[in-house]
């Protein structure tokens, strides 16, 4: 076997992970990928390793509930045959490689910088002379939009070339809020230090990515989480995924001028998030979730508030989007708007919502379950058209069923538990994955460590990292008009992708 | 002369009501009616600020426009008192005069050298192409049922007419609406609230108008649509005594204001793509007018 099979939320000895020849790697990739539509790249990565780069290959079979491994290694100038000519999905990945290490890809069709590292290999190429995509006609025209957001949100530069006001190409430069999150996991020794990191990966997907590197972290120490931290977090998940949907559906409201819906769906996130505060002391969920321990226990109590606050919320919830769907005008802007064929979604390797709203069913709850949803038989919520509607309808779902799984949950509370793990003893030599299904879609946290047991590489992989690219390819033959609601649809996020 | 007041005091409340409107509707106390203003007060007090390479069409525009909407205002009646100017065809003086600001706004636009602006001005000029036929359809319908051909003659004449005219009255306020709308760049047309770049026609293209410049802009719009309010009120006064005539102007520029927050509130905005279509609709009712008054006139046999 060249690869090795392991489960989500899983710690195995570096050394067994195959370690074979290039050609023998990319060929192993392209026979587990090719035609199977079950498996994905979860994530793709190289780190230094004596002079040479070590590549690791991580690959999700949503079927057998496992993930395949497997790694080479290369040297810095090596020029090797690119495998995004066949799977597009790895050419996101192979520019990353490309642009830290240097190493090239034969036949990458679009070998541009990814977000500009300050320890990337080419020092000249520089955020401002990035190769855009350009056109030489009298007829069309480019419009640039960005860095700095209308909204002061976050930054990032799109590049439209258009025909009249219809889309005919979108170019999405990234990279402006790179932060080296990833050396910064390296350079913080203390777990509280990494464990506030991990928060800040992005903004909106708090308790995501802090779930995903307390399992990491917890899986390398060798602790397992009692009943109650699991509880919690996948509570926390849950209630993440209704405050951000219920935002969202504000948002695409506010896009398509719809005041009604705009103004009741941002009031029904306000009780959601502040229940998060009352809950763990913040409304964005930060310091709620800590490895190694309960930091704060749900209790009984704190159940009955959020009975409650679900019996008001449902009537309002459920009246507006029956509202909003019943409405000619926002039926007419979001139907038929920013569609993604499902063979598209499915060679750009989309996961999470991006991915169920063209009928992939790519839900880690049900394909790789953690915690709580091993018990839960999740199925998720599919639709088929892949447009605006869709996605509306998929959060509109969703925030149903995350409703009915807490009610459910609500039901038997664990008691909490007192203990402490500081979680000091990393295993040496080891390799861990974690996948978390947050509510953008799939996040992957890979941790590698040296033999006395220190980090020598985490790495971070945002669902926005393959998402990006649905957006562009949604918004075109569409009206230039129309790219704010495609866009606030996906909500992406760049701080996720830029690290 | 008295319309020239009238509209000035129109003029200072409208915005407001409008933004009040849509407050309440969403369940928000909202800003005071006076804010809209005060926020023009504030503009008149600051310097504008001027890209380097727009040109002297850039730093002129806005006076133009402002000044264009003014003497469009100048030649509204107002029941029996005619504006301060009147004259054969002032209809149609009133019309090109409004298109020679708009035509200023849209080479200033241009001017900027923005591609957000650009896209801008395209709309907007597209739409007002499309919206012009249907206010010369309903205008001369008018002089042709009535016989004259200026404002005040016409408003004077439509009412001693028979209750049909009434009818036409009503689709008239229709189609006047409408333009209102357009020409203000309001829902369901624009949406002056979003601050898409990408999505506005309007408020992208004064995107690079600051200070004094934003503050004229800014108060010709809101002049321009208690000038529509007063056409409409047109329709209805004719030769009604002033104690009635002028709670009666008050009363429908307030309706219209609360129709226009009303319908922001409730419903989204047009596809851009159906924004022309939709304005072409009103070129038809415009038809429909003219046919009325054909059948009036007894023209067919």
């Amino acid at each position: 076997m060249n690869y090795i099979q392991i489960e989500n939320n899983t710690t195995i000895g570096i050394a067994e992970i195959p370690e074979v020849s290039y050609p023998v790697f990319f060929d192993e990739i392209s026979k587990l990928m090719t035609g199977q539509t079950e498996r994905h790249c979860a994530n793709y990565f190289g780190y230094r390793l004596n002079g040479k780069i070590k590549l690791i290959c991580c690959l999700a079979d949503d079927l057998t509930h496992q993930i395949y491994v497997l790694s080479c290694v290369v040297n810095n100038d090596d020029n090797l045959r690119s495998l995004s000519k066949e799977l597009l999905c790895f050419e996101k990945f192979e520019r990353e490689i490309h642009e830290n290490f240097g190493i090239g890809f034969v036949g990458h069709p679009w070998l541009k910088p990814v977000r500009y590292p300050f320890n990337r290999a080419d020092k000249s190429k520089t955020i401002a002379n990035y190769p855009f995509y350009s056109i030489d006609s009298e007829e069309l025209h480019e419009v640039g939009v960005g860095p700095i957001h209308a909204g002061v949100i976050e930054p990032g530069h799109f590049r439209f070339i258009c025909n009249g006001e219809q889309i005919l190409h979108l170019e999405i430069q990234l990279g402006f809020q790179h932060r080296g999150v990833e050396q910064l996991f390296l350079d913080k020794k203390s777990l509280l230090q990494r464990t506030t990191l991990a928060e800040n990966i992005t903004g909106d997907t708090v308790v995501g990515h802090t779930t995903a590197f307390s399992m990491v972290w917890e899986s390398l120490c060798g602790f397992k989480p009692s009943k109650d931290i699991q509880f919690a977090r996948t509570l926390a998940l849950e209630m993440e995924r209704i405050a951000i949907h219920t935002g969202d559906l504000s948002a695409m409201c506010t896009d398509v001028a719809y005041q009604l819906g705009s103004s009741v769906l941002g009031r029904l996130r306000t009780p959601m998030i502040n229940f998060m505060q009352e809950w763990g002391g913040n409304r964005l969920s930060k310091g709620l979730i800590r490895p190694g321990r309960n930091q704060f226990p749900f209790t009984p109590a704190l159940a009955e508030r959020l009975a409650q606050i679900f019996t008001e919320y449902e009537p309002d919830f459920e009246e507006i989007v029956e509202q909003i769907r019943r409405l000619p005008s926002t039926l007419s802007r979001f139907e038929r708007t920013g569609i993604v064929s499902y063979d598209d979604i499915l060679s750009i390797g989309a996961v999470g919502m991006a991915a169920r709203m063209s009928g992939l069913t790519r839900d880690i709850r049900s394909t790789h379950p953690f915690y709580l949803y091993s018990e839960m038989k999740h199925e998720p919520a599919i639709k088929h058209h892949g447009d605006v509607y869709s996605r509306f309808q998929i959060r509109r779902n969703e925030i149903r069923q995350s409703i009915k799984y807490i009610k459910e949950m609500l039901d038997n509370v664990p008691d909490a538990t007192s203990e402490v793990n500081n979680l000091e003893n990393s295993s040496p030599n080891a390799f861990s994955i974690a996948l978390v299904e947050g509510w953008r879609g799939e996040i992957c946290h890979c941790a590698i460590t040296d033999e006395k047991g220190e980090l020598l590489i985490y790495k971070i992989k945002d669902p926005s990292f393959h998402n990006w690219l649905a957006l562009a390819l949604a918004v075109r033959n569409n009206e230039i008009s129309d790219f704010p609601i495609c866009n606030k649809s996906f909500n992406l996020s760049y701080a996720g992708h830029d690290l | 002369m008295l319309s020239l007041f009238l509209i000035v005091i129109a003029a200072f409340f409208f915005t407001g009501i409008v933004v009040r409107t849509k407050s309440l509707a969403s369940g928000r106390k909202g800003p005071g009616i006076m804010q809209p203003i005060k926020d023009v007060i504030r503009l008149f007090k600051k310097g504008a600020v001027y890209s380097k390479t727009s040109s002297i069409i850039f730093q002129i525009a806005p006076t133009i426009y402002f000044s264009s909407v003014v003497m469009a205002m100048l030649v509204v009646p107002f029941g029996q008192s005619k504006g301060l100017i009147s004259f054969n065809c002032d209809f149609i003086f009133f019309a090109y005069v409004l298109a020679l600001g708009k035509f200023f706004s849209i080479i200033s636009a241009l001017d900027t050298g923005s591609s957000f602006e650009g896209m801008g001005a395209s709309r907007e000029a597209l739409y007002s192409m499309f919206a012009e036929p249907a206010l010369f359809i309903l205008m001369g319908s008018f002089a042709l049922l009535t016989g004259y051909t200026s404002f005040q003659e016409i408003f004077a004449a439509l009412h001693i007419g028979s209750y049909l005219s009434y009818a036409l009255a009503t689709l008239a306020t229709f189609v006047l609406v409408m333009i209102a709308m357009i020409e203000n760049s309001r829902m369901p047309i624009d949406d002056p609230k979003t601050h898409l770049e990408l999505t506005m026609i309007h408020e992208v293209m004064i995107l690079d108008n600051s200070g004094f410049d934003l503050g004229l802009l800014l108060s010709a719009g809101y002049l321009k649509f208690a000038i529509y309010g007063a056409l409409i009120v047109n329709l209805f006064v004719g030769m009604v005594d002033y104690q009635y005539a002028i709670p009666l102007f008050f009363i429908i520029q307030f309706l219209m204001a609360v129709v226009v927050g009303l319908i922001e509130s409730f419903m989204a905005r047009f596809r851009m793509n159906h924004n022309a279509q939709f304005i072409v609709a009103l070129t038809s009712v415009s038809l429909l007018i003219f046919f009325g008054a054909i059948l009036i006139l007894g023209k067919f046999n």
